[in-house]
Protein backbone atom coordinates (compact mmCIF):
# COMPACT_ATOMS: atom_id res chain seq x y z
CA UNK A 1 0.00 0.00 0.00
CA UNK A 2 2.71 2.38 1.24
CA UNK A 3 4.96 1.45 -2.32
CA UNK A 4 1.91 2.13 -4.34
CA UNK A 5 1.18 5.66 -3.02
CA UNK A 6 4.58 6.72 -3.98
CA UNK A 7 4.27 5.38 -7.28
CA UNK A 8 1.43 7.83 -7.45
CA UNK A 9 3.14 10.65 -6.25
CA UNK A 10 5.82 12.08 -9.34
CA UNK A 11 5.71 12.94 -13.04
CA UNK A 12 8.55 10.18 -13.74
CA UNK A 13 6.80 7.33 -13.01
CA UNK A 14 3.73 8.70 -15.20
CA UNK A 15 5.89 8.61 -18.08
CA UNK A 16 7.08 5.18 -17.49
CA UNK A 17 3.92 4.10 -17.00
CA UNK A 18 2.71 5.25 -20.17
CA UNK A 19 5.65 3.70 -22.11
CA UNK A 20 5.41 0.48 -20.96
CA UNK A 21 1.30 0.08 -21.07
CA UNK A 22 -1.20 -0.84 -18.95
CA UNK A 23 -0.08 -4.96 -19.50
CA UNK A 24 3.12 -4.21 -17.02
CA UNK A 25 1.33 -2.07 -14.48
CA UNK A 26 1.83 -4.96 -11.89
CA UNK A 27 5.08 -5.61 -12.77
CA UNK A 28 6.17 -1.67 -12.62
CA UNK A 29 4.18 -1.55 -9.30
CA UNK A 30 6.92 -4.40 -7.75
CA UNK A 31 9.86 -2.70 -9.00
CA UNK A 32 9.70 1.05 -9.01
CA UNK A 33 9.51 1.46 -5.36
CA UNK A 34 10.20 5.33 -5.46
CA UNK A 35 9.28 6.44 -8.53
CA UNK A 36 5.40 7.90 -9.16
CA UNK A 37 2.61 7.81 -10.88
CA UNK A 38 0.53 10.89 -11.82
CA UNK A 39 -1.45 12.43 -9.11
CA UNK A 40 -5.00 10.76 -8.97
CA UNK A 41 -8.34 12.59 -8.36
CA UNK A 42 -9.08 12.07 -4.59
CA UNK A 43 -12.68 11.18 -2.97
CA UNK A 44 -15.26 12.91 -3.53
CA UNK A 45 -17.58 15.98 -0.93
CA UNK A 46 -19.26 14.58 1.65
CA UNK A 47 -21.91 15.52 3.14
CA UNK A 48 -21.03 14.53 6.83
CA UNK A 49 -17.22 14.26 7.51
CA UNK A 50 -15.46 10.74 8.69
CA UNK A 51 -11.46 10.53 9.50
CA UNK A 52 -9.60 9.04 7.75
CA UNK A 53 -9.35 5.06 7.30
CA UNK A 54 -6.02 4.70 8.98
CA UNK A 55 -7.01 6.28 12.02
CA UNK A 56 -8.06 3.51 14.44
CA UNK A 57 -8.81 4.91 18.15
CA UNK A 58 -12.02 4.18 19.67
CA UNK A 59 -13.33 4.21 22.92
CA UNK A 60 -13.33 0.91 24.98
CA UNK A 61 -15.21 -1.50 26.81
CA UNK A 62 -15.52 -5.12 27.71
CA UNK A 63 -18.35 -7.58 27.29
CA UNK A 64 -21.74 -7.37 29.22
CA UNK A 65 -24.55 -9.27 30.14
CA UNK A 66 -26.30 -6.15 30.10
CA UNK A 67 -24.88 -4.10 27.16
CA UNK A 68 -27.49 -0.70 27.43
CA UNK A 69 -26.16 -0.27 30.84
CA UNK A 70 -22.20 0.02 32.03
CA UNK A 71 -19.80 2.22 30.18
CA UNK A 72 -16.92 3.11 27.29
CA UNK A 73 -13.90 4.74 28.00
CA UNK A 74 -12.21 7.48 26.21
CA UNK A 75 -8.58 6.79 24.75
CA UNK A 76 -7.02 9.31 26.76
CA UNK A 77 -3.45 8.21 25.15
CA UNK A 78 -4.44 9.27 21.65
CA UNK A 79 -5.96 12.50 22.62
CA UNK A 80 -4.30 15.96 21.18
CA UNK A 81 -4.93 19.07 23.27
CA UNK A 82 -7.98 19.42 25.63
CA UNK A 83 -10.96 18.72 23.24
CA UNK A 84 -12.28 14.67 23.57
CA UNK A 85 -13.92 13.90 20.13
CA UNK A 86 -17.42 14.20 20.00
CA UNK A 87 -17.51 10.43 19.29
CA UNK A 88 -14.89 9.84 21.44
CA UNK A 89 -16.50 11.22 24.51
CA UNK A 90 -17.16 8.16 27.15
CA UNK A 91 -20.39 6.87 27.58
CA UNK A 92 -22.32 5.55 30.70
CA UNK A 93 -25.74 4.85 30.37
CA UNK A 94 -28.73 3.07 32.59
CA UNK A 95 -31.37 2.10 30.48
CA UNK A 96 -29.83 2.34 26.71
CA UNK A 97 -29.39 5.30 24.32
CA UNK A 98 -32.98 6.71 23.10
CA UNK A 99 -33.57 8.23 20.04
CA UNK A 100 -35.14 11.48 20.54
CA UNK A 101 -36.98 13.27 17.73
CA UNK A 102 -36.33 17.11 19.10
CA UNK A 103 -39.34 17.91 17.59
CA UNK A 104 -40.76 16.12 20.17
CA UNK A 105 -39.03 17.21 23.29
CA UNK A 106 -39.91 19.33 26.32
CA UNK A 107 -38.21 20.20 29.09
CA UNK A 108 -40.69 21.21 31.79
CA UNK A 109 -39.73 22.92 35.05
CA UNK A 110 -42.11 22.97 38.16
CA UNK A 111 -42.69 22.23 42.02
CA UNK A 112 -41.45 25.40 43.97
CA UNK A 113 -41.73 28.07 41.19
CA UNK A 114 -44.34 30.87 40.62
CA UNK A 115 -45.56 29.40 36.99
CA UNK A 116 -44.67 25.60 36.22
CA UNK A 117 -43.29 26.03 31.97
CA UNK A 118 -43.04 23.85 29.34
CA UNK A 119 -39.95 24.77 26.90
CA UNK A 120 -39.39 22.84 23.44
CA UNK A 121 -36.02 22.60 21.52
CA UNK A 122 -37.46 25.97 19.83
CA UNK A 123 -37.90 27.89 22.92
CA UNK A 124 -34.77 26.72 24.54
CA UNK A 125 -32.35 27.64 21.21
CA UNK A 126 -33.95 31.19 21.32
CA UNK A 127 -32.94 32.02 24.98
CA UNK A 128 -29.55 33.61 25.15
CA UNK A 129 -26.45 30.78 25.10
CA UNK A 130 -22.82 30.22 26.27
CA UNK A 131 -20.46 27.98 25.76
CA UNK A 132 -18.13 26.72 28.01
CA UNK A 133 -15.26 23.91 28.48
CA UNK A 134 -15.74 21.69 30.63
CA UNK A 135 -14.69 17.92 31.81
CA UNK A 136 -16.83 15.19 32.57
CA UNK A 137 -16.02 12.60 35.01
CA UNK A 138 -17.54 9.60 36.18
CA UNK A 139 -17.39 9.18 39.86
CA UNK A 140 -16.11 5.77 39.62
CA UNK A 141 -13.48 6.57 36.98
CA UNK A 142 -9.70 5.26 38.47
CA UNK A 143 -11.83 2.86 41.35
CA UNK A 144 -9.71 -0.04 40.12
CA UNK A 145 -6.60 2.13 41.22
CA UNK A 146 -7.90 2.27 44.73
CA UNK A 147 -8.32 -1.22 45.02
CA UNK A 148 -5.08 -2.01 44.23
CA UNK A 149 -6.16 -3.65 40.75
CA UNK A 150 -5.04 -1.14 38.47
CA UNK A 151 -5.55 -1.27 34.71
CA UNK A 152 -3.28 -1.33 32.57
CA UNK A 153 -3.51 2.03 30.18
CA UNK A 154 -4.55 5.50 30.14
CA UNK A 155 -8.12 4.34 28.49
CA UNK A 156 -8.65 1.65 31.08
CA UNK A 157 -7.67 3.30 33.99
CA UNK A 158 -8.70 6.89 33.51
CA UNK A 159 -10.92 6.86 30.19
CA UNK A 160 -14.69 7.49 32.21
CA UNK A 161 -12.97 11.05 31.31
CA UNK A 162 -13.91 13.40 28.55
CA UNK A 163 -13.60 17.13 27.77
CA UNK A 164 -16.14 19.17 25.56
CA UNK A 165 -17.40 22.46 24.78
CA UNK A 166 -20.97 23.00 25.86
CA UNK A 167 -23.29 25.48 24.65
CA UNK A 168 -26.76 25.81 25.55
CA UNK A 169 -28.68 28.30 28.25
CA UNK A 170 -26.95 28.53 32.11
CA UNK A 171 -30.34 26.58 34.25
CA UNK A 172 -30.34 29.83 36.22
CA UNK A 173 -31.99 31.50 33.08
CA UNK A 174 -34.56 28.42 33.08
CA UNK A 175 -35.27 28.59 36.90
CA UNK A 176 -35.72 32.62 36.89
CA UNK A 177 -38.01 32.05 33.77
CA UNK A 178 -40.21 29.85 36.12
CA UNK A 179 -39.47 32.31 39.13
CA UNK A 180 -38.04 30.48 42.48
CA UNK A 181 -40.31 30.22 45.45
CA UNK A 182 -38.21 31.15 48.55
CA UNK A 183 -38.16 28.00 50.23
CA UNK A 184 -37.01 26.32 47.13
CA UNK A 185 -33.23 24.46 48.13
CA UNK A 186 -32.74 21.59 45.58
CA UNK A 187 -34.09 20.59 42.19
CA UNK A 188 -34.41 17.16 40.78
CA UNK A 189 -33.44 16.78 37.23
CA UNK A 190 -35.04 14.10 35.15
CA UNK A 191 -33.84 12.17 31.93
CA UNK A 192 -35.79 10.78 29.25
CA UNK A 193 -34.22 7.39 28.83
CA UNK A 194 -36.10 4.02 29.79
CA UNK A 195 -35.17 4.44 33.38
CA UNK A 196 -35.80 7.95 34.21
CA UNK A 197 -32.46 8.91 35.72
CA UNK A 198 -32.87 11.28 38.08
CA UNK A 199 -30.80 13.21 40.65
CA UNK A 200 -31.16 15.72 43.21
CA UNK A 201 -28.80 18.97 42.55
CA UNK A 202 -28.21 21.58 45.40
CA UNK A 203 -29.87 25.06 43.82
CA UNK A 204 -26.91 26.89 44.77
CA UNK A 205 -25.07 24.97 42.46
CA UNK A 206 -28.16 24.79 39.95
CA UNK A 207 -27.63 28.55 40.01
CA UNK A 208 -24.64 29.02 39.50
CA UNK A 209 -22.66 27.51 36.49
CA UNK A 210 -24.83 24.32 35.57
CA UNK A 211 -25.45 24.61 31.89
CA UNK A 212 -28.74 22.76 30.01
CA UNK A 213 -26.65 22.09 26.97
CA UNK A 214 -27.70 20.87 23.40
CA UNK A 215 -24.36 21.92 22.07
CA UNK A 216 -21.02 19.70 21.80
CA UNK A 217 -17.78 20.77 20.38
CA UNK A 218 -19.86 23.04 17.39
CA UNK A 219 -23.12 20.52 16.80
CA UNK A 220 -25.67 18.86 18.06
CA UNK A 221 -25.04 16.08 21.47
CA UNK A 222 -24.18 13.15 20.38
CA UNK A 223 -27.41 10.78 21.12
CA UNK A 224 -25.13 8.83 23.54
CA UNK A 225 -24.27 12.17 25.45
CA UNK A 226 -27.96 13.04 25.38
CA UNK A 227 -29.36 14.60 22.43
CA UNK A 228 -31.03 16.80 22.53
CA UNK A 229 -31.09 18.00 25.44
CA UNK A 230 -28.82 17.25 29.02
CA UNK A 231 -27.47 19.12 32.37
CA UNK A 232 -23.65 19.51 32.29
CA UNK A 233 -22.97 20.25 35.62
CA UNK A 234 -19.21 21.60 36.04
CA UNK A 235 -16.96 19.71 38.02
CA UNK A 236 -19.26 17.37 39.62
CA UNK A 237 -19.72 13.55 39.35
CA UNK A 238 -21.00 12.88 35.74
CA UNK A 239 -24.06 10.78 37.26
CA UNK A 240 -25.39 14.22 38.06
CA UNK A 241 -25.05 15.89 34.59
CA UNK A 242 -28.45 14.14 33.74
CA UNK A 243 -28.48 13.35 29.99
CA UNK A 244 -31.79 13.54 27.71
CA UNK A 245 -33.19 16.02 30.37
CA UNK A 246 -36.97 16.37 30.77
CA UNK A 247 -37.92 17.88 34.10
CA UNK A 248 -36.61 19.90 36.66
CA UNK A 249 -38.47 19.78 39.66
CA UNK A 250 -38.06 22.31 42.31
CA UNK A 251 -37.89 20.91 45.62
CA UNK A 252 -37.09 21.96 49.32
CA UNK A 253 -35.34 18.60 49.72
CA UNK A 254 -33.28 16.16 47.82
CA UNK A 255 -35.63 13.24 46.56
CA UNK A 256 -33.38 10.68 47.51
CA UNK A 257 -33.26 8.59 44.44
CA UNK A 258 -31.34 5.49 44.21
CA UNK A 259 -28.32 7.23 42.90
CA UNK A 260 -28.02 9.35 45.43
CA UNK A 261 -29.24 8.02 48.84
CA UNK A 262 -27.27 5.08 47.86
CA UNK A 263 -25.41 4.32 44.72
CA UNK A 264 -22.84 7.28 44.15
CA UNK A 265 -22.48 7.00 48.02
CA UNK A 266 -18.53 6.60 49.17
CA UNK A 267 -18.87 3.80 52.03
CA UNK A 268 -16.07 4.33 54.76
CA UNK A 269 -14.18 2.11 56.90
CA UNK A 270 -16.37 2.94 60.14
CA UNK A 271 -19.43 1.36 58.23
CA UNK A 272 -20.88 4.81 57.37
CA UNK A 273 -21.37 6.73 54.00
CA UNK A 274 -20.26 9.73 52.06
CA UNK A 275 -23.48 11.21 50.93
CA UNK A 276 -23.78 14.18 48.34
CA UNK A 277 -20.30 13.60 47.67
CA UNK A 278 -20.52 15.67 43.87
CA UNK A 279 -17.19 17.13 43.28
CA UNK A 280 -14.18 15.31 41.41
CA UNK A 281 -10.97 16.82 43.10
CA UNK A 282 -7.70 17.61 41.27
CA UNK A 283 -6.42 14.15 39.44
CA UNK A 284 -4.04 14.42 36.80
CA UNK A 285 -2.50 11.33 34.88
CA UNK A 286 0.45 10.50 31.75
CA UNK A 287 -1.37 9.44 29.15
CA UNK A 288 2.04 9.47 27.54
CA UNK A 289 4.36 7.62 27.48
CA UNK A 290 1.63 5.20 29.69
CA UNK A 291 0.64 1.38 30.09
CA UNK A 292 0.44 -0.56 26.90
CA UNK A 293 3.22 2.18 24.92
CA UNK A 294 6.72 1.49 24.04
CA UNK A 295 9.58 3.14 23.89
CA UNK A 296 11.47 2.40 21.12
CA UNK A 297 15.28 3.42 21.93
CA UNK A 298 16.54 5.70 24.90
CA UNK A 299 16.13 8.96 23.68
CA UNK A 300 14.33 12.51 24.34
CA UNK A 301 10.79 11.83 24.62
CA UNK A 302 7.75 14.27 26.05
CA UNK A 303 5.55 13.44 28.85
CA UNK A 304 2.28 14.74 28.16
CA UNK A 305 -1.37 13.75 29.95
CA UNK A 306 -3.93 15.72 31.66
CA UNK A 307 -4.44 17.77 35.02
CA UNK A 308 -8.00 18.75 35.93
CA UNK A 309 -10.08 19.62 39.30
CA UNK A 310 -13.88 19.68 40.14
CA UNK A 311 -13.07 22.90 42.06
CA UNK A 312 -11.63 25.20 39.68
CA UNK A 313 -8.76 25.96 37.60
CA UNK A 314 -5.04 23.53 37.95
CA UNK A 315 -2.36 25.67 38.75
CA UNK A 316 0.44 23.55 38.89
CA UNK A 317 1.73 20.41 37.56
CA UNK A 318 4.90 18.44 38.33
CA UNK A 319 6.02 15.55 37.04
CA UNK A 320 8.72 12.61 38.34
CA UNK A 321 10.88 10.50 36.37
CA UNK A 322 12.66 8.31 38.91
CA UNK A 323 9.46 7.32 41.36
CA UNK A 324 8.77 10.54 43.18
CA UNK A 325 12.30 11.64 44.59
CA UNK A 326 12.34 14.23 42.64
CA UNK A 327 9.57 16.78 40.70
CA UNK A 328 9.95 18.86 38.16
CA UNK A 329 7.23 21.59 37.21
CA UNK A 330 5.54 20.64 33.95
CA UNK A 331 4.42 23.30 31.14
CA UNK A 332 0.79 23.99 31.03
CA UNK A 333 -0.76 24.55 27.98
CA UNK A 334 -2.87 27.91 27.99
CA UNK A 335 -5.89 28.69 28.37
CA UNK A 336 -5.95 26.65 31.66
CA UNK A 337 -9.59 26.97 32.65
CA UNK A 338 -11.70 26.12 35.17
CA UNK A 339 -13.14 22.83 35.32
CA UNK A 340 -11.62 22.22 31.85
CA UNK A 341 -9.07 19.38 31.02
CA UNK A 342 -5.34 21.13 31.32
CA UNK A 343 -2.57 19.65 29.03
CA UNK A 344 1.09 19.23 30.48
CA UNK A 345 4.17 18.24 29.28
CA UNK A 346 7.80 17.76 30.23
CA UNK A 347 10.22 17.02 28.36
CA UNK A 348 12.75 13.90 29.38
CA UNK A 349 15.60 12.36 28.15
CA UNK A 350 15.15 8.38 29.03
CA UNK A 351 18.44 6.77 29.04
CA UNK A 352 17.57 3.17 28.61
CA UNK A 353 16.99 2.13 31.87
CA UNK A 354 13.97 1.12 34.09
CA UNK A 355 12.49 3.88 36.16
CA UNK A 356 9.12 4.90 37.57
CA UNK A 357 7.03 8.52 36.00
CA UNK A 358 4.05 9.90 37.31
CA UNK A 359 2.58 13.35 37.70
CA UNK A 360 1.21 15.33 40.52
CA UNK A 361 -1.13 18.32 40.07
CA UNK A 362 -2.67 21.33 42.26
CA UNK A 363 -5.27 23.55 41.96
CA UNK A 364 -6.49 27.28 42.68
CA UNK A 365 -7.78 26.05 45.97
CA UNK A 366 -3.98 24.92 46.69
CA UNK A 367 -5.44 21.20 46.88
CA UNK A 368 -2.63 19.02 46.00
CA UNK A 369 -3.68 15.72 44.36
CA UNK A 370 -2.65 13.38 47.15
CA UNK A 371 -0.85 9.54 46.85
CA UNK A 372 -3.04 6.08 47.00
CA UNK A 373 -1.53 5.52 50.40
CA UNK A 374 -2.47 9.20 51.78
CA UNK A 375 -6.00 8.33 50.09
CA UNK A 376 -6.77 4.86 51.82
CA UNK A 377 -5.21 6.11 55.17
CA UNK A 378 -8.77 8.28 55.18
CA UNK A 379 -10.92 5.97 53.33
CA UNK A 380 -10.15 2.63 53.46
CA UNK A 381 -11.16 -0.23 50.09
CA UNK A 382 -15.08 0.31 50.31
CA UNK A 383 -16.15 3.03 48.87
CA UNK A 384 -14.41 3.52 45.80
CA UNK A 385 -16.18 6.39 43.74
CA UNK A 386 -14.19 9.51 43.54
CA UNK A 387 -10.59 8.17 44.24
CA UNK A 388 -8.11 11.09 42.64
CA UNK A 389 -4.81 9.43 43.44
CA UNK A 390 -1.38 9.50 41.71
CA UNK A 391 -0.88 7.42 39.08
CA UNK A 392 2.78 5.37 38.56
CA UNK A 393 4.27 4.06 35.47
CA UNK A 394 6.50 1.69 35.13
CA UNK A 395 9.13 1.93 32.13
CA UNK A 396 11.27 -1.01 31.48
CA UNK A 397 15.01 -1.41 29.89
CA UNK A 398 13.19 -2.72 26.73
CA UNK A 399 10.74 0.22 26.49
CA UNK A 400 8.01 -1.49 27.60
CA UNK A 401 5.29 0.86 29.67
CA UNK A 402 3.37 -0.59 32.55
CA UNK A 403 1.41 -0.28 35.37
CA UNK A 404 4.12 0.27 38.25
CA UNK B 1 -28.87 38.69 44.38
CA UNK B 2 -31.24 40.45 46.86
CA UNK B 3 -29.48 39.14 49.64
CA UNK B 4 -25.87 40.04 48.79
CA UNK B 5 -27.28 43.38 48.52
CA UNK B 6 -28.97 43.52 51.73
CA UNK B 7 -25.91 42.62 53.23
CA UNK B 8 -23.66 45.29 51.72
CA UNK B 9 -26.06 48.13 52.26
CA UNK B 10 -26.24 47.08 55.81
CA UNK B 11 -22.45 46.87 56.66
CA UNK B 12 -21.63 50.17 54.43
CA UNK B 13 -24.65 52.82 55.23
CA UNK B 14 -26.41 54.09 58.16
CA UNK B 15 -30.23 52.63 59.12
CA UNK B 16 -31.79 55.41 57.35
CA UNK B 17 -30.29 53.96 54.04
CA UNK B 18 -31.25 50.74 54.75
CA UNK B 19 -34.71 51.30 54.18
CA UNK B 20 -33.41 52.81 51.20
CA UNK B 21 -31.39 49.78 50.16
CA UNK B 22 -34.53 47.35 50.92
CA UNK B 23 -36.35 49.32 48.41
CA UNK B 24 -33.34 49.39 45.55
CA UNK B 25 -32.66 45.65 46.25
CA UNK B 26 -36.70 44.67 45.85
CA UNK B 27 -36.22 46.71 42.80
CA UNK B 28 -33.43 45.22 41.89
CA UNK B 29 -35.33 41.50 42.36
CA UNK B 30 -38.41 42.92 40.14
CA UNK B 31 -36.83 44.37 37.53
CA UNK B 32 -36.02 40.83 35.92
CA UNK B 33 -38.23 40.52 33.15
CA UNK B 34 -38.75 36.95 31.52
CA UNK B 35 -38.20 36.08 28.40
CA UNK B 36 -41.74 34.54 28.19
CA UNK B 37 -40.39 31.74 26.01
CA UNK B 38 -41.66 29.11 27.88
CA UNK B 39 -45.71 28.40 27.98
CA UNK B 40 -47.39 27.14 31.25
CA UNK B 41 -47.59 23.97 32.21
CA UNK B 42 -51.18 23.17 33.19
CA UNK B 43 -52.12 20.90 36.05
CA UNK B 44 -52.70 18.01 33.99
CA UNK B 45 -49.09 18.05 31.91
CA UNK B 46 -47.39 18.23 35.83
CA UNK B 47 -49.18 15.51 36.71
CA UNK B 48 -48.60 13.28 33.90
CA UNK B 49 -45.23 13.83 33.94
CA UNK B 50 -44.37 13.95 37.65
CA UNK B 51 -43.11 10.98 38.71
CA UNK B 52 -41.21 12.47 41.92
CA UNK B 53 -41.45 10.42 45.23
CA UNK B 54 -39.81 12.22 48.42
CA UNK B 55 -39.02 9.97 51.76
CA UNK B 56 -42.25 11.92 53.62
CA UNK B 57 -43.92 10.13 51.38
CA UNK B 58 -45.07 12.83 49.18
CA UNK B 59 -45.62 12.13 45.60
CA UNK B 60 -46.61 8.84 46.05
CA UNK B 61 -49.85 7.65 44.61
CA UNK B 62 -52.80 5.80 46.37
CA UNK B 63 -52.59 2.35 46.26
CA UNK B 64 -51.35 -0.42 48.25
CA UNK B 65 -49.85 -4.35 48.05
CA UNK B 66 -48.97 -7.44 50.18
CA UNK B 67 -46.07 -9.26 50.76
CA UNK B 68 -47.89 -12.02 49.38
CA UNK B 69 -48.81 -10.74 45.76
CA UNK B 70 -45.65 -8.93 45.90
CA UNK B 71 -43.64 -12.50 45.90
CA UNK B 72 -46.04 -13.94 42.83
CA UNK B 73 -44.82 -10.60 40.89
CA UNK B 74 -41.46 -10.63 41.69
CA UNK B 75 -41.14 -14.07 40.41
CA UNK B 76 -42.77 -13.68 37.37
CA UNK B 77 -41.00 -10.29 36.64
CA UNK B 78 -37.81 -9.83 38.89
CA UNK B 79 -36.20 -13.33 39.52
CA UNK B 80 -35.05 -13.67 36.13
CA UNK B 81 -32.17 -11.49 36.47
CA UNK B 82 -31.94 -10.83 40.47
CA UNK B 83 -32.37 -14.63 41.42
CA UNK B 84 -35.74 -16.28 43.26
CA UNK B 85 -34.23 -15.21 46.58
CA UNK B 86 -32.76 -11.74 45.59
CA UNK B 87 -29.24 -12.83 45.94
CA UNK B 88 -28.31 -11.51 42.24
CA UNK B 89 -26.56 -13.09 39.37
CA UNK B 90 -23.25 -11.38 37.90
CA UNK B 91 -24.09 -8.02 37.06
CA UNK B 92 -27.35 -7.84 38.45
CA UNK B 93 -27.03 -6.73 42.02
CA UNK B 94 -28.65 -8.53 44.98
CA UNK B 95 -31.30 -7.11 46.74
CA UNK B 96 -30.98 -9.16 49.83
CA UNK B 97 -28.75 -10.03 52.88
CA UNK B 98 -25.52 -8.10 54.27
CA UNK B 99 -27.50 -5.96 57.20
CA UNK B 100 -24.17 -5.82 59.72
CA UNK B 101 -21.66 -5.93 57.24
CA UNK B 102 -20.88 -2.96 56.36
CA UNK B 103 -18.12 -2.41 58.93
CA UNK B 104 -16.56 -5.47 57.68
CA UNK B 105 -13.74 -6.06 55.13
CA UNK B 106 -16.39 -7.60 53.00
CA UNK B 107 -19.58 -5.45 52.74
CA UNK B 108 -22.71 -6.09 51.00
CA UNK B 109 -24.75 -3.10 49.70
CA UNK B 110 -28.28 -4.52 49.26
CA UNK B 111 -31.55 -2.34 49.90
CA UNK B 112 -31.67 -4.34 53.24
CA UNK B 113 -28.18 -3.32 54.83
CA UNK B 114 -27.53 -0.18 52.93
CA UNK B 115 -30.92 1.95 51.43
CA UNK B 116 -31.44 4.58 53.93
CA UNK B 117 -35.54 5.09 52.92
CA UNK B 118 -38.27 2.32 51.73
CA UNK B 119 -39.48 5.14 49.38
CA UNK B 120 -35.95 4.97 47.21
CA UNK B 121 -36.98 1.15 46.86
CA UNK B 122 -40.64 1.91 45.37
CA UNK B 123 -39.46 5.27 43.57
CA UNK B 124 -36.53 3.26 41.95
CA UNK B 125 -38.86 0.06 41.49
CA UNK B 126 -41.20 2.15 39.34
CA UNK B 127 -38.87 4.48 37.62
CA UNK B 128 -36.36 1.80 36.61
CA UNK B 129 -37.49 -1.41 36.69
CA UNK B 130 -38.03 -4.32 35.92
CA UNK B 131 -35.32 -3.82 33.87
CA UNK B 132 -35.77 -4.22 30.27
CA UNK B 133 -39.45 -3.16 30.78
CA UNK B 134 -39.45 -0.10 32.96
CA UNK B 135 -42.99 1.45 33.57
CA UNK B 136 -45.01 -2.22 32.96
CA UNK B 137 -45.97 -2.18 36.54
CA UNK B 138 -49.07 -0.93 38.22
CA UNK B 139 -48.92 1.05 41.64
CA UNK B 140 -49.90 -1.59 43.27
CA UNK B 141 -47.76 -3.68 41.71
CA UNK B 142 -44.77 -1.88 43.00
CA UNK B 143 -46.04 -1.79 46.53
CA UNK B 144 -46.65 -5.18 46.47
CA UNK B 145 -42.74 -6.01 44.95
CA UNK B 146 -41.62 -3.27 47.58
CA UNK B 147 -43.04 -4.82 50.17
CA UNK B 148 -42.02 -8.46 49.19
CA UNK B 149 -38.22 -7.01 48.97
CA UNK B 150 -38.73 -5.77 52.54
CA UNK B 151 -39.87 -9.04 53.56
CA UNK B 152 -37.00 -10.56 51.96
CA UNK B 153 -34.91 -8.57 54.03
CA UNK B 154 -36.81 -9.16 57.59
CA UNK B 155 -37.79 -5.77 57.52
CA UNK B 156 -41.25 -6.60 57.41
CA UNK B 157 -43.53 -9.54 58.41
CA UNK B 158 -44.78 -12.04 55.99
CA UNK B 159 -48.06 -10.78 55.99
CA UNK B 160 -47.80 -7.51 55.76
CA UNK B 161 -49.40 -5.02 53.37
CA UNK B 162 -48.17 -1.67 52.23
CA UNK B 163 -49.70 1.31 50.96
CA UNK B 164 -49.33 5.15 50.59
CA UNK B 165 -49.09 5.95 54.46
CA UNK B 166 -47.00 2.80 55.78
CA UNK B 167 -44.34 3.15 53.24
CA UNK B 168 -42.54 5.77 54.28
CA UNK B 169 -42.83 5.16 57.78
CA UNK B 170 -40.53 1.80 57.41
CA UNK B 171 -37.64 2.40 59.81
CA UNK B 172 -34.64 1.05 57.62
CA UNK B 173 -31.83 -0.48 59.18
CA UNK B 174 -29.04 1.95 57.63
CA UNK B 175 -31.29 4.97 58.26
CA UNK B 176 -28.63 6.66 59.97
CA UNK B 177 -25.68 5.29 58.27
CA UNK B 178 -24.59 8.47 55.95
CA UNK B 179 -22.89 11.34 56.67
CA UNK B 180 -22.39 14.76 54.49
CA UNK B 181 -19.41 14.98 52.46
CA UNK B 182 -16.45 16.44 54.32
CA UNK B 183 -13.79 16.75 51.65
CA UNK B 184 -11.28 17.84 51.30
CA UNK B 185 -10.32 15.14 53.92
CA UNK B 186 -6.97 14.64 52.54
CA UNK B 187 -4.17 16.81 52.70
CA UNK B 188 -1.12 15.37 50.88
CA UNK B 189 2.25 15.90 51.86
CA UNK B 190 4.77 17.18 49.27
Amino acid sequence: MEEYGALMGSNKGRRRFLALGTGSVVGLLASCKKSALPPLLGAHRTRYGERSLYEKSARYFGESQTPATGSSRTPLQDLYGIITPSSLHFERHHAGVPQIDPADHKLMIHGLVDSPLIFTMNDIKSLPSSSHIYFIECAGNTASEQTGTPRSSPQKSHGLLSCSEWTGVPLSLLLKEAGLKPEATWILAEGADACRLARSIPLSKANDDVLVAYGQNGEALRPEQGYPLRLVVPGWEGNVNIKWVRRIHVLDQPAMTRDEAAYYTDLMPDGRARQFSFVMEAKSVITRPAGEQILPKPGSYEISGFAWSGRGRIDLVEVTTDGGQNWHQAELQEPRLSKALTRFRFPWVWEGKETIIASRCTDDTGYLQPTREEIVAVRGLKGTDHYNGIKYWKVYEDGKVTNA
Amino acid sequence: MRKGLLVRTTIVLTGAIVVSGLVFAVIAQSTYSPLRLGRAATVEEVKELNITVLPNGEGLPVGSGSVQRGREIYERSCAVCHGLQGKGNGEYPALVGGIGSLKSDKPVLTIGSYWPYATTVWDYTRRSMPYERPGTLSDDEVYAVTAYLLKLNNIVGETESLDQNSLPRVQMPNRNGFVQDPRPDIKAKR
